[in-house]
């Protein structure tokens, strides 16, 4: 029983983190492009590795807070100019691998020697350095800790309520916002897209111009959600690798692609598994058959394992609808 | 409605299709068709009447959900298309037709891939019927205009010596005199002792070249006979065939508009 | 007590680096390891200890335990010394092919400013084959600023135009193995429409393999090698058979379809990690010095001849068999190649099997040349042969033997230039150029790009 009061807590503790609601933010960005609009973005760890950086290099550099997070802004929005740009008049596949080679030239560079006084390099930039800029706006006694059941933070500094709190409420406007666009005639447009381009641009719109919207907003959403994801951690690039961008896929797939609350479902479901995968490996499997240290690993294979079943078998997710596939050629 | 009973047993017999693309869907419903041996028969019909799926659910290229076909008497219902072939039917596809990227010979040694050992002798009798394609022989198909695509393709398709022949509209997109030459080599062709099917938009001129015709009418068969009798048939007329000729009549023996 | 931590290496610290790529052999890594010429001492960026090398490793830290970097150590065993810089994390890894005993030093110049060396600035090391011997210097003082020279690795002292004709030899090279690569994943999106993210983990399956035969079992290596790509060629066959054939009566869009793909990559990465761990494994034990007008190791002269022969071969097979022109009917038009009585379903598979079989010998000569295989080698690879295949444009064979030569000409030149890691980034950016300019490739028909 210890155990399954452990693995319930761990639940619990997962669910609230701000990791498990920057990965829902940044999968609803993505399902703005994959589910909504059809667009294979193969690419969006890049987008929050480049909201990381934007946002903790302009507050390195003695920049306000909210400049930090216009820069990141403004810097998904370029950079998804530059993938759309060349891309989206050509078949999907081709805005898959320039998504997936930009995003890797962005971890790439980030983490190069020669930009260590920027961009920190491998090692990247600890959250000490940006953090501050963030807490000094909250709420709360800079002091101090607060306790709800099982689950005791600090209230404002490190791994705090305050974070918590932050990224659950960025995660509920955005899904709020998604949501609204969804029920606009600008969302009806770019599903009609992904149904069928033609026919849309048949009744004079230009495709070319929705595309590119959606693929600015859902990058934006995901810079944002990678921004939060390093207050709770640090930035470094390797962290926002393909395998991110992999896991968002598994997360939106499997709460249901083009539903609006797919991607924040997926997301709890997906780190409940891997909590889950830890606890039970910790506790009943030999370390001579797997160790601590490949438990992720094995995360992994299950999460590459778990796309291609869903995929395959459930492509509409647990949420989605088995009419609205998201899935044109 | 004419039945045909020509002699001996049909080569091919399609009985009560049921076949369509999508899944609850069909778009022939209950269709039949015989040909019998050295027939040339059209088929004809307005657009989005199924003349295509029929054909190419001979061919299994459609899946066929109800009914069957049988070839010389053997089932052959929802067989892959190599083995079609193997037992004796060639197609030619409407667009599409040719491997572009493959040069006119490479093209012709494709349609006999079954069997190779008789490349040399097939390709000397198939450069007999189409003496252009020998001069163009290492052309790329790609390059090819719309007609000489055509030849390469029923080329293609003649190559392993058919004994039926599915021609999905071979006029389509030609100029009237290639169209003409079309159907008299099709002509040709079957005279040579192979059964051809043909799809074809341009009824008109398919029932005066064909032995019988099939009138199809949203995936049913709704007319058989001679191509003569369909030719004449007033309905046939009113539905398919245009009563353009007798309409410009009417108007010029009236009062010409001012 | 002032005396700071020494430099304490365990041998779990190398394959825990943390950067996705640094576990990866790189080809310039090699080169710069090869380069090393007939010497048994060579500074390695990682160093991976066979039954005939053994490593001297360490980290040098100050007392506050921070990485110390750019600090110059020296690894002597009587011969020329062999120098090195600390890298960012403070780490330094010789590789020996002898055992004995090595002087290791430490230029005390090279230490940031306010640490001093606590206990001397010699060491003997007593290497062993097969083993990591540990090695560090106890630093006073802890660094001010910290900010210190990020140059790592000393360049050759070679002239400008050696410089450039190693650079093109090994692009060269790097682009035949690509090749064998970028075919196959070129033929099974021409017959299939399929572009296969898990391509690449074929090529990474050949070189484990390789491993797993010629040093783990001690198979001779070219029996060993033919062992390999047999098997490798079967997985296409099996993969083929169990998932792609099945998938595709399903009739499911290439859309999802890749994204089964990209799934299937994950898993098969993480299962290599799983089952050989974070480090680099050869697939042989031979170390070989630089020899001949391309100043390459002769197992690389080996490499390319075999790509070189493989490709031709390739090429025949494709342009002059029945079942080539076979194939390539069923990339022009897959419903009129089985219009013509060609078996679509089995000509896939034979794809499948080739392109399977050519990814596992590029992974086995990958392996061969470039020191060994890392888990991560083939989703490293991947972010050269989707540019490769592209460049050449997607399912044409010849284009894609071109666009390989060009990226690897392209990687390896652009590291005279670039550091090391970037050579990746231009590659990705060619590709993002071409795409912008003629996105139907070099060799590519505009009828494919729609």
């Amino acid at each position: 029983m210890d155990f399954l009061a452990t693995l319930f807590t761990d639940f619990g503790a997962q669910i609230l983190s701000t990791v498990t609601a920057a990965f829902a933010i940044a999968a609803i960005g993505l399902n703005l492009h994959f589910g909504y609009t059809g667009l294979l973005n193969i690419g969006q760890a890049g987008f929050m590795l480049l909201g990381a950086y934007g946002f903790a290099i302009t507050i390195r550099f003695g920049g306000p807070f909210w400049l930090g997070v216009l820069v990141a802004i403004v810097a998904a929005v370029i950079f998804a100019l530059i993938l759309g740009l060349p891309t989206l008049k050509l078949r999907g596949y081709y805005l898959a691998i320039v998504t997936i080679a930009a995003a890797e030239i962005l971890r790439i560079v980030g983490g190069n020697q020669s930009l260590g006084p920027v961009t920190g390099g491998v090692a990247g930039i600890g959250n000490q350095v940006y953090s501050p800029a963030f807490t000094a706006l909250s709420p709360f006694p800079q002091d101090g800790s607060f306790s709800l059941g099982p689950y005791t933070y600090p209230l404002t500094v490190g791994d705090s309520w305050y974070l918590r709190i932050v990224s659950w409420i960025v995660l509920a406007l955005v899904a709020v916002l998604v949501l609204l666009l969804m029920r606009s005639p600008w969302g009806r447009t770019i599903r009609g897209i992904r149904e069928d381009e033609d026919a849309v641009r048949s009744l004079g719109k230009n495709v070319y111009l929705y595309k590119m919207q959606a693929l600015i907003l859902g990058g934006v959403i995901g810079a944002l959600g990678g921004m939060l994801f390093v207050l709770g951690t640090s930035v470094q690039p390797d962290s926002l690798g393909r395998s991110t961008t992999f896991l968002l896929y598994t997360i939106v797939l499997l709460g249901g692609a083009a539903t609006v609350f797919g991607p924040v479902l997926g997301a709890v479901l997906y780190f409940m598994v891997i909590i889950g995968l830890q606890d039970v490996v910790g506790q009943f499997v030999p370390p001579e058959i797997m160790s601590q240290q490949q438990v992720p690993q094995f995360g992994y294979i299950v999460v590459g394992i778990g796309l291609m079943l869903l995929v395959i078998f459930r492509p509409q997710g647990i949420l989605g609808n088995k009419k609205e596939l998201s899935f044109g050629d | 409605m004419v039945e045909y009973t020509g002699t001996g047993a049909p080569v091919v017999d399609a009985q009560h299709l049921d076949a369509g693309y999508l899944p609850g869907i069909n778009i022939l419903n209950d269709c039949s068709l015989q040909a019998y041996p050295g027939e040339l028969i059209g088929i004809i019909g307005p657009n989005g009447a199924g003349k295509s799926t029929l054909l190419k659910s001979l061919f299994g290229l459609v899946p066929i959900r109800g009914g069957s076909v049988t070839l010389n008497g053997e089932d052959i219902t929802n067989q892959k298309a190599n083995k079609l072939v193997q037992a004796g039917v060639g197609f030619v596809p409407q667009s599409d037709n040719v491997f572009p990227s493959l040069t006119i010979e490479e093209n012709l040694q494709m349609g006999l891939f079954l069997r190779p050992a008789k490349l040399a002798e097939r390709l000397e009798a198939i450069y007999d019927l189409f003496p252009v394609l020998q001069q163009r022989r290492a052309q790329r198909a790609g390059g090819l205009s719309g007609g000489e695509r055509q030849s390469v393709a029923m080329a293609r398709a003649l190559m392993m010596e058919p004994s039926v022949l599915l021609l999905d509209e071979p006029s389509a997109g030609l100029s009237p005199v290639r169209q003409d030459e079309t159907f008299i080599r099709t002509r040709k062709i079957n005279r040579t002792g192979v059964t051809v099917i043909m799809v074809e938009q341009n009824a008109r001129r398919c029932l005066q070249i064909c032995d019988r015709g099939y009138v199809l009418d949203q995936g049913r068969n709704s007319y058989t006979g001679t191509g003569r009798e369909l030719a004449d048939d007033p309905k046939v007329i009113e539905l398919y065939l245009g009563t353009l000729a007798k309409d410009v009549e009417e108007l010029t023996d009236g009062p010409l508009p001012a | 007590m002032l005396v700071a931590a020494l430099g304490v290496l365990s041998g779990l610290l190398l394959p825990a680096l943390p950067a996705q790529a640094s576990s990866s052999p790189t080809p310039s890594a090699s080169s710069s390891a090869a380069a090393g010429d007939s010497s048994a001492i060579r500074a390695t960026a990682t160093c991976a200890q066979t039954d005939t090398t053994a490593c001297v490793a360490g980290t040098l830290r100050d007392a506050d335990t921070n990485p110390v970097r750019g600090a110059t150590v020296t690894l002597a065993a009587g011969g020329t010394p062999v120098a090195t810089k600390t890298s960012a994390e403070g780490t330094f890894s010789f590789t020996v092919t002898a055992a004995g005993r090595y002087t290791l030093s430490l230029d005390e110049s090279t230490l940031p400013e306010g640490l001093t060396p606590g206990n001397g600035t010699e060491r003997t090391i007593t290497a062993r084959l097969g083993a990591l011997s540990p090695a560090g210097f106890a630093l006073e003082g802890a660094q001010q600023g910290g900010e210190t020279d990020p140059e790592a690795t000393p360049q050759g002292d070679t002239s400008a135009f050696g410089r450039f004709w190693n650079q093109v030899s090994l692009g060269l090279l790097l682009g035949l193995l690509l090749a064998l690569g970028a075919i196959g994943l070129s033929l099974v999106y021409g017959t299939t429409g399929l572009s296969n993210f898990a391509h690449a983990e074929q090529v990474t399956l050949g070189g484990f393999l390789g491993y797993v035969f010629a040093v783990q079992l001690g198979v001779p290596f070219v029996l060993a090698g033919v062992i390999v790509i047999v098997l490798c060629a079967l997985t296409g066959t099996v993969q083929d058979r169990l998932i792609w054939q099945p998938l595709r009566r399903r009739g499911l869009g290439l859309t999802q379809l890749m994204v089964v793909t990209i799934g299937l990559q994950l898993a098969l990465q993480y299962v290599y990690q799983f089952i050989f761990g974070g480090g680099v494994r050869p697939v042989s034990r031979t170390i070989q010095a630089n020899t001949g007008p391309l100043n390459i190791t002769p197992n690389a002269y080996i490499a390319m001849a075999i790509s070189v022969v493989v490709l031709i071969g390739v090429g025949l097979l494709l342009q002059r068999t029945r079942i080539g022109r076979a194939t390539r009917a069923v990339a022009d038009n897959r419903p009129l190649a089985a219009a013509s009585g060609i078996d679509v379903d089995r000509i896939i598979r034979l794809v499948w099997t080739i392109a399977a079989g050519l990814a596992g010998l590029a992974g086995l000569l990958y392996a061969l040349v470039y020191g060994g295989i890392a888990w991560n080698t083939g989703a490293e690879l991947l972010l050269l042969l989707f540019p490769a295949v592209t460049l050449g444009g997607f399912g044409t064979a010849f284009g894609a033997l071109v666009g390989s030569l060009v990226i690897g000409l392209v990687t390896q030149l652009s590291s005279l230039v670039l550091t090391a890691q970037l050579r990746y980034a231009s590659a990705l950016l060619i590709l993002i150029v071409v795409l912008i300019f003629r996105p139907q490739g070099i060799l590519g028909r505009r009828s494919r790009v729609g």
